[in-house]
Formats: C-alpha cells, structure tokens, sequence
C-alpha cells in the first residue's frame, strides 16, 4: 500500500499580494483561458449578487449566497474536462452556468417551480444537494462506477467545513479511497457552517489533516486564489486519472455574506473580519493579477460584466415567464412505474382543484 | 422444478440476473469472499468476478450513497444489508436521496437500485438482529417494498427488483431461509411487483400477512379448520399494494385479521386497515382487527416466543372477528 504523507499546511498560492509575496504563473494557461477564468468568474459573481437582489425584490425565494466563493468553484472547474462530473452543495448552486446550464432553471430552482430540475446526465452536473455531505459518496459512487467501465471520468465534490463533520462525509471519503475511485474532494473552509465557527467543527489542526486518515493526499490552497485553486485541482484530477485515487483539497476562504437570505450574521460574526475580507475579495484580486500581467483592459473587462448582466436579465425574464406548473407534476416523476393509488390521487385532487396552482 | 430453500433461490435469482444484465452488480458487507453471512451470495465472486460482486467497507450509508452514483455511472447495484436493523444508517440516503433522486431530475435518470436484507425475529439472535422495519421503507415515497414468503417468490421478487427502473427494498423472511423449502422455476423467473398471492382459500375470514407471517397465518388457518374457512392473503408487494386483491377477498369473507411482526403503531396493518376502512366498510361484517409485535424494542431471544405473532394469538383474534 502507498505511504500516503501527511498533508501539506501551507496554503498554495499563485497570485501575489500587497505584503511582497510575487505574482507566480501556471504553467500551461494561455492568455485565453486566464480570460476564460475571469468569464466564468464574473458570471458567477453576478448570478451571485443579482440573486440577492431578486431575492429581496421577491422575486426568489430563500438562497444561498456564495459570494467571494467564485475562485474556487472557477478555478476548480476549469480544471476538469467536459466528461468530468461535479456534485455541488447548494453552496455551488450556480455552478452549472459553467457547463452551460441555463441560468433561467437554476433560477427556477430557487423560485421553486418544477422547471428547476434538470438531467444531470446533461451537463454531467449532479443536482443541487441540500443536505449536508450527502452528496459525497454519490460522487465516489459515481467515480468508481466509470472506472469500473473503463471510462476516463472523474468526479469533483464540492462540500464545506461543516460538512467533515458528518458521517456521510466519513463514509464516502473512505469508499473513494477503498475503491481509488478518482476523486477530488474539494472542502470549501470559509470556517462557518451558519453560526458555528471550524474551530468548532474539529479539534485537527487543519481539515487537510483528515486525508491522511484515508490514506490520500491533502492539500490546502488559499480558496481566493483562482490560479491556486486551478492548479491544486488539476494536479489532483492527473492523478485521479492516473488511476492513485481520491485527492482531499481544502481551499481556505472566509465566509463575508450571510449564511443564506434568511441568515442574520451579525448576531455571530466578526464584522471587522468581515469588512477586511471584502475588500481582499477574490474577483478583484484576480482582476488585479491580470491587469498586472496587461491581460485585460477596461474595455475587455466591461463587455465581460455587460455579457454576464444580459445573461441573468435574460435568465430571471425566462424563468418568470415559465407558465404555472401543472398539479400533474406533484406526482410525476417520482417513480418510473408509479404504484396506481397515484393517479387515483391526481385524479381527486384534478376534481377538487382544477388544473393548476399557483 | 428444482426444489429449493429461500435462500438458495435468492442465490439462484443471482446467479440468472447477473448473468442476464452486465450492468447488475452486488455490493455489501461480506457479500463477496464469503459470499454473505447467509451465503445468498455464494459463488458469485468466482464467477462474475471482485468488480461485480464487491466487498464493500463496513459502511451502510457509504453502501447506499455510493449505489446512487453507481446508478448515475449506469450500472444497477443490489446492496446487501446484512441485517434489517443494520440498514438503519442508510435511511439518511435512502430518504434524503434514493427515493428523491429522479424526481429531482424531472425523470431525466433512473435509479433502478435493489436493496435486500434478512428481516424478523425468532432465529435466537442478540439485540438488533431481530428487526421488522417495513414501515420506514414502504413510508418513504419513491421507494417500493416486496416481501417474499417462499423460495420461489424470493427468486421472482429480486429478479422483479433487479429490473424494475425504481428504488426497491426487499425484506427476506430469515427465520426462512433454510427452514422453508419449495418448488422454484428454473432460468429467468419474474414475480411482477403490486401482485398478491392468495395462498389458502376460504371464505369466512381473510388473514393478511406478508413475509414470516405467512406461513404463520397458514398454520393459524389449519388450527381454525374445524370452526371457520380461512382465506391467506400473501401481500408479496407492500408497494405497489395490490389493492384489487385485498377488497375482492374482504368483500368475500367480511372479515379481516391482519398479522404483522412489526410493532403495531403506524405499521403496515394499519395502512391495510385504513384501505379497508376508505373501500370496504360496506363489505365487512366487523372490525378489522391486527396481531401485530408491540410497541417495544424487540425483546431478548429468551421471550422473543412471547412477542411473536403466534397461531394461538391470530386464532384467538380469528374467533372474536368470527364471534363479532
């Protein structure tokens, strides 16, 4: 068996800050895809705060902000191929808008309306998971299951600090390393599950720490750096295709938006921890690293701003035009072969409510 | 036709399945090696090899979670619970995902899952080796749940469970699985889902049972020979529930006695009763009533006999029904 060496505790980064750390490049990226990068992250940012905007108008309901998480669900998307699957926590609700998902039926989703749901198989975008750390042994699950078929495909779990907490987290991080199902686990740790801080969570030094037990690699990146995040997953998915197994990611951030709309911070956190990291927020920082490396103008930048804005007008605008939902649906899809009291049900409820609510 | 005990027509539905379906696999605890702590997986890791008939860590939910990716790769994964009351760490994913998981994708994906464990008391066993937990399966939407009561319906219902494109859990009566032998269809062999069996006609009282219990209503029957024609109705399939089957035999005997091993509060009976009383109230000619287990942990093997459905409990019942 691989001697599996303890995890690494420092954070890696590429891009440089303020207090003297340089600018570091990634071998391998063209100007296109640093450009591509900050597409992506752009559209996410303004799915992100267009969303609270929408929910405060009432035109969504409860949603989950993931604000100045955009780096890593950007960085660590990038570095997966089309036939590479990602299982997100409602955390990364958006992240599908990089697959081509449109914005329209994430939307819906969280307008609640049945023209939310979407095939995973489309996209190879597993649906948004809600409970927490569940989706990790479907993602192992999954994994091993292409391998088993000869197939290159790997999956990229999204999960939080909170989330090593649970069982399922145990569970699933320990059949992807029993079955070398290729894997990354990618744990967001912006050190609060709603009002619960990390140092809450786990007496380890750090989460990275946990991958040994399973006896895989961790690593932990600065969740901020777009860059760092790209590479750490990158070298993780060589692996995974190279068939050594599961890779524990922890990329460090910090949690600078509300839990969700329902969630009242300021009862919990720090807020002067809270204004110092927006103001070291992960689109600018980027921003700045490629404005550093005379990769992106004014004009460039605006137009990709101006693109993502036409893309959520156009996307609310469509989910809001979607039409009722037939009562039909509360009872489709559930079962591929459904049992026939169903449609005794459907029938009744036809009589007494007529052919649609809402 | 060969006869055999139940549990070696589970072995046998293995064996015709997963040489039928590549896509088949089987996964549990001790399921592989060993070939199951019942031996109903016997000799399929030899012959379908390790991939196929997967030793898995000791881990149920892990078991179940990864099934649902295993699904969403394509395959269709039977998952062993090696005991009923050890199923219960994967409830979590079996109702937070398993029963959910196409629903949510508009019936984009299928998730056509098998899971099967030995089930029920009365084998002498510790503490949790004892269970009858239908209810929390058949109570979670999405999910369908079939009980066998003889060998021959244990090979036909998982085979019915393998290819059936929805999540189903099968119960299997393990107080049976080397007590009970029977005639079982050679080759392929389908119990279709949402069909029940009635296993003994008659035409004063109906005992509705599923599983352990059917044998036992069979027995109580006999006891009643001299005093009352009693019809069995052998469920099979909790859902889908062959409704047809229970009202033509209640409005042909009037009378209803369920018997269940599960705790009585909310149990399967009361859904059968609850039928009964929406569709057939006009049919009957008194209560219907239930010999259930109580509503206590299952008690230690040395006066588990007490607990137990009895033939002199469901005839006791029998006769007030009879006396009403």
């Amino acid at each position: 068996m691989a001697q599996i060496a303890a995890a690494e505790h420092e954070l890696r980064r590429v891009i440089g800050d303020a207090e003297g750390l340089g600018d570091r490049e990634v071998e391998g990226l063209s100007e296109g895809d640093l450009l591509a990068l900050y597409r992506d992250m752009i559209l996410l940012r303004t799915y992100d705060e267009r969303s609270v905007v929408y929910h405060r108008q009432g035109r969504i309901g409860t949603y989950a902000i993931y604000w100045n998480h955009e780096a890593m669900q950007a960085g660590a998307a990038y570095a997966l191929a089309d036939d590479d699957w990602i299982f997100p926590s409602y955390r990364e609700s958006a992240i599908g808008l990089l697959r081509g998902l449109p914005a329209a039926t994430i939307l819906s989703w969280w307008r609640g309306h049945p023209s939310g749901w979407w095939n995973p198989a489309d996209y190879n975008v597993a649906s948004i998971c809600v409970p927490i750390a569940t989706q990790v042994p479907h993602a192992a699950g999954l994994a091993w299951g292409k391998r088993l078929r000869g197939e290159d495909a790997c999956a990229l779990v999204f999960f939080g600090d909170g989330a090593t907490s649970e069982g399922a987290f145990h569970e699933g991080a320990n059949f992807a390393a029993v079955m070398q199902a290729p894997v990354v686990l990618l744990c967001n740790n912006n050190q609060w599950a709603i009002s619960t801080p990390v140092s809450a969570q786990t007496r380890a030094e750090t989460l990275a720490d946990k991958a040994a037990g399973y006896g895989m690699p961790g690593v932990r990146v600065d969740g901020l750096d777009v860059l760092a995040v790209y590479e750490a997953t990158r070298e993780a998915v060589e692996r995974a295709r190279a068939g050594e197994g599961p890779t524990f990611v922890e990329a460090l951030s910090y949690r600078a938006a509300p839990h969700a709309t329902a969630d009242d911070p300021t009862a919990y956190i720090d807020l002067e921890r809270v204004e110092e990291e927006r103001t070291r927020e992960c689109v600018g920082r980027y921003e700045g690293y490629l404005r550093r490396l005379g990769v992106l103008t004014d004009e460039q930048a605006e137009q990709i701003k101006a693109e993502a804005a036409d893309v959520m007008r156009e996307g609310i605008k469509a989910a809001e035009s979607e039409p009722p939902a037939d009562i039909g649906l509360v009872f489709e899809h559930a079962y591929a072969d459904p049992p026939p009291q169903l449609a005794e049900d459907l029938a009744e409820l036809r009589r007494i409510l007529g052919g649609s609510v809402g | 036709m060969a006869e055999k005990l139940l549990v070696e027509a589970i072995n046998d539905c293995f064996h015709v399945e997963l040489e039928r379906d590549e896509n088949v696999m089987v996964m549990g605890e001790d399921v592989g090696r060993a070939g199951g702590v019942f031996r109903a997986t016997a000799g399929l890791r030899d012959r379908f090899g390790p991939d196929r008939c997967v030793d898995t860590p000791l881990a149920e939910a892990g078991i179940l979670g990864t099934a649902v990716g295993l699904c969403m790769a394509g395959w269709r994964p039977v998952c062993e619970m090696q005991y009923d009351a050890f199923s219960y760490p994967a409830l979590d994913q079996l109702i937070t995902h398993v029963g959910r998981y196409r629903w949510r994708t508009g019936g984009g994906m299928e998730f056509p899952v098998t899971i099967r464990m030995p089930y029920g008391g009365g084998v002498r066993a510790p503490e949790l080796h004892d269970d009858s937990p239908e209810t929390y399966y058949v109570h979670t939407p999405g999910i369908k749940v079939a009980i066998p009561s003889t060998p021959a319906d244990a090979k036909g219902l998982l085979a019915a469970a393998i290819r059936d494109p929805d999540p189903v859990v099968i119960l299997e009566p393990k107080l049976h699985y080397r007590t009970l032998r029977g005639e079982v269809p050679e080759g392929e062999h389908v119990t279709p889902l949402g069909k029940a069996r009635l296993a003994r006609e008659g035409t004063d009282l109906t005992l509705v049972a599923y599983g352990s219990m059917v044998p036992l209503s069979e027995a109580a029957a006999d006891a009643l020979a001299g005093e009352a024609s009693v019809e069995v109705l052998d469920l099979r399939s909790l859902k889908p529930l062959d409704e047809e089957a229970l009202l033509a035999s209640a409005a042909k005997t009037g009378r209803v006695v369920i018997v269940q091993e599960a705790p009585r509060v909310a149990g399967f009976a009361a859904e059968i009763a609850a039928v009964l009383a929406e569709k057939a109230i006009l049919d009957l000619q008194g209560p219907v009533l239930r010999v259930t287990g109580y509503d206590v942990p299952y008690p230690y093997w040395q006066i588990e006999d007490a607990y137990m459905p009895s033939v002199e409990r469901v005839v006791d019942a029998a006769r007030k029904l009879l006396a009403f």
